[in-house]
């Protein structure tokens, strides 16, 4: 007994000893990244810390740290995990670097695709691409005779459907957690019915006919929702999922993985991905394009920073890919999308397409502005033209408050 | 004690107050009148986003700061007077919701939500946490001694416990699929969701709050409890008082001013509600004053926060606060001065 586990105890300290030379080189400089905490960040920052010295911070505020955070000088990181949305303040503050060098000396195994360029320079490295779109179980939608829906009157449908069937607790669920979630769930459907969401003057334009059309569609899905819904964000839809408590969602992309992880999920192999559905005819699917990739911080040595990209790089190599290949829809080469990459790839893919988060300092305003105000549509205080107005008038207070508006 | 003695001693607190309490409190309060906004200028940006297998590149028009030669964003800051009150009490709209009649619009408004909120939430919990307290001091007081002990450390647990922490499991019991509600759910035989309508999640505020304050209120009033003069008491017997009648006119004059003492000390915290919000999720539905500063103050995705509202709000809670504790400290005053 003892002998086995002296050999188990020399075997893992083995494959300690061949994770380590999985690096092509030693790093020698102190590198630490700040990022989102989702599987495919654990992927990355794992093979990146096959180099040595490097310490990863996983935290889903990081949103909230991590302007401060590199406006320090010298950066409290090096290494940044972004995403289209959270890249703006980095961007505004002047404090992340271009790339181009790095990208020149380090970067043979980048595709162009990855490469972000904003006004010509690269300024971020993409890594992969997220989205919410329809996941639903296939089982339950086979039995019932239903097909994946390609519209949110085929949602509607299909929920009744399955209501009445009664195989689950309840057919949808829903990131509608008040404040972040809720706005880009309006966001989402807002777009899918065609709306602007601020004017060329910045003045707002969200209480439009579009915009009453949206919160009337999530208000018929919130029917056939667990009612708390206005405190579930993605990782309660994941687990929701999991544990076979309903039967779709227009949920993100980087959750895929989990359905068919055998140590939390219930319903491996039975959750399959499908375009998000459309909001009306003729339009672009509603939701939204994502990319999350690393930046690398501008006050740090020329040195930390050659350092650390080459860290990232081994981070978002064709290996770590292959060992982690459905955390996420990478834009690494050596990506095999699997069945639930489809509902992203059709996503991106429809005509016309969704437009990718429209990351401004307006939009920033106009998000924590729906957040606050949206919640009082769904609880009844307010009807939707008058949540709608109060939406309006806050982002029109903060506008000003920002100068943004005049 | 001389006077130098004194000021030896008291000093260095009285320094360390002025810098972490008293200078913040100035620079809150100065920074309520002002605004400080980055300069910003409009420019045309192409932004290249990857798809599948090529890039979308798009040019628009975004908002930009101007950064300086150091490379910082410049700013300008504007006194405006009392500009960041109004935004936070949103009065126009409150007259709005008086003149068309409909008084229930002004619970709608964030400012007032939380307001009202806030001062049921501390004016139903105080008499809870002093009635519970006392029962508790009064039933402990009266245990053999062999007991006593135990019992008087497992009442005070609650009380050990970080409100987040609590908060947070009181939600993971009675949240949809928690062990609580789902025991409820298979007893009742029905669907129950606490956390799909304000007032069940007011009562579980209230709740959770008396439970974690109560042993507070329990150990002052339990030490209170050890210095009743038991002469007055035995006299009280003879007299033919009865347990009640010695409770109402022995008992509770003596610790009266610990009842003032405790009211103060829950009447400041109660104000200042704040974890039970965040630990169950509750924006949605119900709101608090610290909840709303807080909210100004967090970053959104594009770095923006709004400092000046949220100072203004930090310094009408203090009014608030300020305007709770009249009562009990005139009270004080009173006493002091009779004495």
């Amino acid at each position: 007994m003892l002998m086995k586990k002296i050999l188990m105890a020399s075997a893992v300290s083995l494959m300690g000893t061949t994770a380590a030379l999985a690096c092509s080189f030693e790093n020698a400089v102190p590198v630490k990244s700040l990022s989102a905490g989702f599987e495919a960040w654990k992927s990355a920052t794992d093979a990146m810390a096959e180099c040595g010295n490097f310490e990863a911070e996983l935290d889903q505020e990081f949103r909230t740290k991590q302007p401060a955070a590199f406006a320090a000088n010298p950066s409290l990181y090096q290494i940044g995990g972004v995403s289209n949305g959270t890249i703006t303040p980095l961007l505004n503050e002047g404090t992340i670097r271009p790339l181009d060098d790095l990208v020149e000396k380090y970067g043979q195994n980048l595709s162009p695709n990855q490469l972000i360029r904003i006004d010509g320079q690269i300024m971020a490295i993409a890594m992969m691409v997220n989205t919410q779109h329809m996941m639903y179980r296939k089982d339950i939608f086979d039995d019932l005779g239903l097909a994946a829906p390609a519209t949110y009157d085929d949602v509607l449908a299909a929920a009744a459907a399955i209501k009445d069937a009664g195989v689950v607790d309840y057919p949808l669920g829903a990131t509608l957690k008040s404040g972040w979630n809720i706005a880009q769930d309006f966001n989402n459907m807002f777009l899918g019915f065609g709306g602007t969401f601020y004017n060329d003057d910045s003045t707002p334009a969200v209480n439009s006919e579009a915009g009453v059309k949206a919160l009337e569609t999530m208000k018929a899905l919130t029917e056939y929702m667990d009612p708390e819904y206005l405190v579930s964000d993605s990782t309660y839809v994941q687990q929701q999922f999991q544990q076979g408590k309903i039967a779709m969602a227009n949920l993100w992309a980087s959750r895929g993985g989990a359905m068919d992880d055998d140590n939390e999920s219930q319903v491996v192999g039975q959750v399959y991905a499908s375009a998000a559905p459309l909001a009306m005819d003729g339009g672009a699917p509603a939701t939204t394009l994502w990319w999350d990739g690393i930046v690398i911080a501008k006050n740090i040595s020329d040195e930390e920073a050659d350092a650390a990209f080459r860290v990232a790089m081994e981070g978002l190599d064709t290996e770590m890919v292959q060992a982690a290949n459905d955390d996420a829809i990478w834009l690494i080469s050596g990506y095999q999308p699997n069945r639930l990459a489809e509902g992203a790839i059709a996503t991106a893919m429809a005509s016309p397409a969704p437009i990718s988060y429209p990351s401004t300092s307006q939009m920033g305003l106009m998000h924590t502005a729906l957040g606050n105000e949206l919640p009082a549509f769904f609880t009844g205080e307010r009807d939707a033209e008058a949540t709608l107005a109060a939406v309006e008038d806050a982002y029109t207070t903060a506008a000003k408050e920002a100068g943004v508006l005049q | 004690m001389k006077f130098r003695i004194f000021a030896a001693f008291v000093g260095p607190s009285v320094f360390l107050m002025l810098l972490f309490i008293a200078a913040p409190l100035v620079s809150v309060f100065l920074q309520s009148f002002q605004i400080t906004q980055p300069i910003v200028e409009s420019q045309e940006v192409e932004t290249c986003t990857p798809g599948f297998l090529t890039q979308t590149c798009v040019t628009e028009v975004k908002t930009v700061p101007v950064l300086d030669e150091n490379g910082e964003a410049m700013t300008r800051t504007d006194w405006v007077g009392l500009q960041s009150y109004r935004n936070v009490l949103q009065l126009d709209q409150v007259r709005a919701a008086i003149s068309s009649g409909n008084w229930g619009d002004i619970w709608a408004i964030d400012f007032w939500k939380a307001l009202r909120f806030t001062l049921m939430f501390t004016l139903i919990t105080l008499p809870l946490v002093i009635g519970v307290g006392l029962a508790i001091a009064l039933v402990v007081n009266n245990l053999s001694a062999a007991v006593k002990g135990q019992v008087i450390f497992i009442s005070l647990l609650p009380f050990i416990i970080t409100p987040v922490i609590g908060s947070l499991s009181i939600y993971w019991l009675f949240v949809g699929d928690g062990i609580l509600t789902s025991i409820l759910e298979s007893w009742l035989n029905r669907d129950i969701a606490m956390f799909a309508q304000a007032w069940t999640i007011e009562l579980l505020m209230y709740f959770y709050r008396v439970w974690h304050v109560a042993p507070f209120a329990f150990v002052i009033f339990y030490a209170g409890l050890q210095t009743v003069n038991q002469d007055t008491l035995e006299s009280a017997i003879i007299d033919g008082a009865s347990r009640f009648d010695r409770l109402r006119y022995v008992v509770i004059p003596h610790l009266m001013p610990l009842i003032i003492f405790i009211s103060l000390i829950h009447l400041m915290d109660a104000y200042r509600v704040f974890e039970e919000i965040v630990g169950f999720r509750s924006q949605a539905h119900v709101i608090s004053l610290q909840w709303l500063t807080y909210d100004f103050l967090v970053p959104d995705d594009s770095g923006n926060r709004s400092i000046s509202r949220a100072s203004a709000s930090a310094m009408l809670t203090m009014i608030g606060i300020v305007i709770l504790l009249i009562l009990p400290l005139r009270r004080t005053w009173r006493d002091h001065k009779g004495s």
